[in-house]
């Protein structure tokens, strides 16, 4: 039994290795002070100072900061109401919206993109920021929706109704019970819309012009020749990124121990508290 | 409760518009001729006949190898991380996921753009296997760098649904198993394995999607000679611009996805079981 656990231990480690060796290596190659990306020369920051002084990059994270805020917003609102909403739909028109919902998801990327590319062109819309953006909400949208309507449909049909019952206008019911109850599911919308959209090539590449470019795209364009600026550039990105997702993933755990010593000061029972947590 | 209805209606609009006609266009552009002008529209079969060609129908070929041979390699590497890991204690086994999911939040150009340094013939691996008193290895621009870097990507969308169906497992079905006399290689056979199988299904279904519909692994890690369907499809509709055809490649790609989604599906027990 121990010998295997040694075993187990080991391949976990290799497997995680695998992963991080590229990432690690960017990260230390960033401070490297020579244009070499395989020999360690010194430390250094310039690649730092490049960075901020190169016009493309700057406008380029600038680009990709405000497309993910920008799609992350509408495609949460928009897939939140749409969640709720085919809740309470004829299920005709569930299953159909359902299904083009899945679209997005289950195809591949490429054809996503040209799909809408060829859109914006025979619509003869300029292809650039515009485009970007629509075609951001586009593919975000949907994984909204696969993440808040099971929550939606987890609860009692009825809430909404005592709401109202109660006085509340229909937004009120709207705003005060259901969206509280459903939050988590937002969550993990936003997470996965503002990750998606902040890391996208594929679609960008294909609906963008005008030079309007996000990092992804200038990273394409960079790599044609060595350019150690692109590991100062990720190694920013890696570490907001991590950040993020440690508070996301950590934040649930404070706020439940927080929860519990609420709850041990209200010297409440057990099954109260509980109920509402869900 | 009826006022929330009329919430989908936005959606419906939207979705219409940005998913349901464009996927038309791709259509109606891959069976005519005459690219972005619909005023002398002509329809015509060439655009599907042109790609059983023996150029492009190479390119089917070795897109699906490859995202054979990537799939095999991230289920066995996978499912083996899948199974460690869910044999760990629950607080650490919240760790390791967490530490497998991370690399799939980095932007994945930056993480292939990493491998070229790694791999490339004066590249970090091949400094350290001069060190070690060893021949250089050519690594770039091969079947090899376009597999490392696939499976390096695709990897955690194994080992996530798998590990999801193993840790939902109840252990004392393996001793059960046990109890009542199967050998170990047959308790995982035919208890811990079969138990896992949606995990596997999920797996499989999102890792050869991925793979061979990807173009700039393929592209950045096997240079510019290497082409699968999806650099076939990118070349038609940046350089060439022969979008009809592109838009074909396209269709037979999405469908032949399709059809292999249903096909896997019809394993997962539980799909067959609920819907």
């Amino acid at each position: 039994m121990k010998k295997g656990k040694i075993g187990s231990i080991i391949y976990v480690a290799l497997c995680l290795a695998f992963f991080y060796i590229p990432i690690i290596v960017t990260m230390v190659f960033s401070f490297n002070s020579s244009k070499s990306l395989t020999k360690f020369t010194g430390f250094s920051l310039k690649w730092y100072e490049a960075l901020v002084t190169d016009r493309d990059i700057v406008s380029a994270v600038g680009v990709s900061l405000s497309i993910a805020v920008i799609a992350t917003v509408v495609s949460t609102i928009l897939g939140t109401i749409t969640a709720i909403g085919l809740s309470r739909s004829r299920r005709v028109v569930k299953e159909w919206l359902l299904n083009v919902n899945n679209i997005p998801i289950m195809n591949p990327e490429i054809v996503t993109a040209i799909s809408l590319m060829i859109l914006f062109s025979s619509m003869k819309i300029e292809r650039g920021y515009v485009t970007m953006l629509l075609a951001h909400i586009c593919f975000c949208t949907p994984y909204v929706i696969t993440s808040v309507y099971p929550k939606v449909r987890s609860l009692d049909p009825n809430l909404a109704n005592a709401a109202m019952d109660l006085g509340a206008t229909p937004f009120q019911a709207l705003t005060k019970v259901i969206v509280p109850m459903i939050k988590p599911g937002i969550y993990a919308g936003v997470l996965l819309s503002f990750t998606m959209s902040f890391d996208d090539f594929v679609i960008s590449y294909f609906v963008t012009g005008n030079g309007v470019a996000n990092i992804s795209i200038i990273v394409y364009n960079m790599t044609k020749r060595t350019n150690p600026t692109i590991n100062a550039l990720s190694t920013i990105v890696i570490i907001v990124i991590v950040i993020t997702l440690l508070v996301v993933n950590l934040a649930p755990a404070i706020v439940k121990k927080r929860q519990e010593r609420k709850k041990k000061a209200a010297g409440l029972e057990d099954g109260s508290l509980i109920e509402t947590e869900k | 409760m009826k006022q929330f209805k009329n919430l989908v209606r936005p959606y419906i609009i939207w979705s219409f518009v940005l998913i349901v006609v464009p996927l038309f266009l791709i259509v109606l552009y891959s069976v005519t001729t005459g690219g972005n002008s619909l005023v002398n529209i002509q329809f015509t079969g060439e655009n599907f006949k042109k790609i059983f060609e023996p150029v492009y129908m190479n390119v089917f070929i070795r897109s699906f190898k490859l995202g054979l041979i990537t799939t095999v390699l991230c289920l066995v590497i996978g499912y083996l991380l899948a199974y460690f890991i869910s044999r760990f204690s629950e607080k650490a086994q919240n760790i390791l996921i967490l530490a497998v999911t991370i690399p799939m939040w980095i932007n994945m150009l930056l993480r292939t753009y990493a491998w070229i340094s790694l791999l490339s013939d004066n590249g970090i691996i091949n400094s350290l296997l001069t060190l070690l008193g060893l021949d250089p290895v050519s690594m770039m621009y091969t079947d090899f760098s376009v597999i490392v870097g696939l499976t390096c990507d695709l990897l955690p969308f194994m080992v996530i649904p798998i590990h999801t169906s193993l840790a939902k497992m109840d252990h004392s079905l393996i001793e059960a198993a046990y109890d009542l006399g199967a050998n170990p290689f047959k308790t995982f056979w035919r208890v811990v394995f079969k138990l896992s199988i949606p995990g596997v299904v999920n797996g499989t279904i999102m890792v050869f999607l991925l793979s061979i519909s990807s173009f700039v692994i393929p592209k950045l890690l096997g240079g510019g000679q290497y082409v699968l369907i999806g650099n076939l499809i990118e070349e038609q509709f940046i350089s060439v611009g022969d979008w009809n055809f592109g838009s074909a490649i396209s269709l037979l790609l999405a469908v032949a996805i399709l059809i292999m989604i249903r096909i896997m599906k019809k394993i997962d027990p539980d799909e067959n079981g609920g819907a």
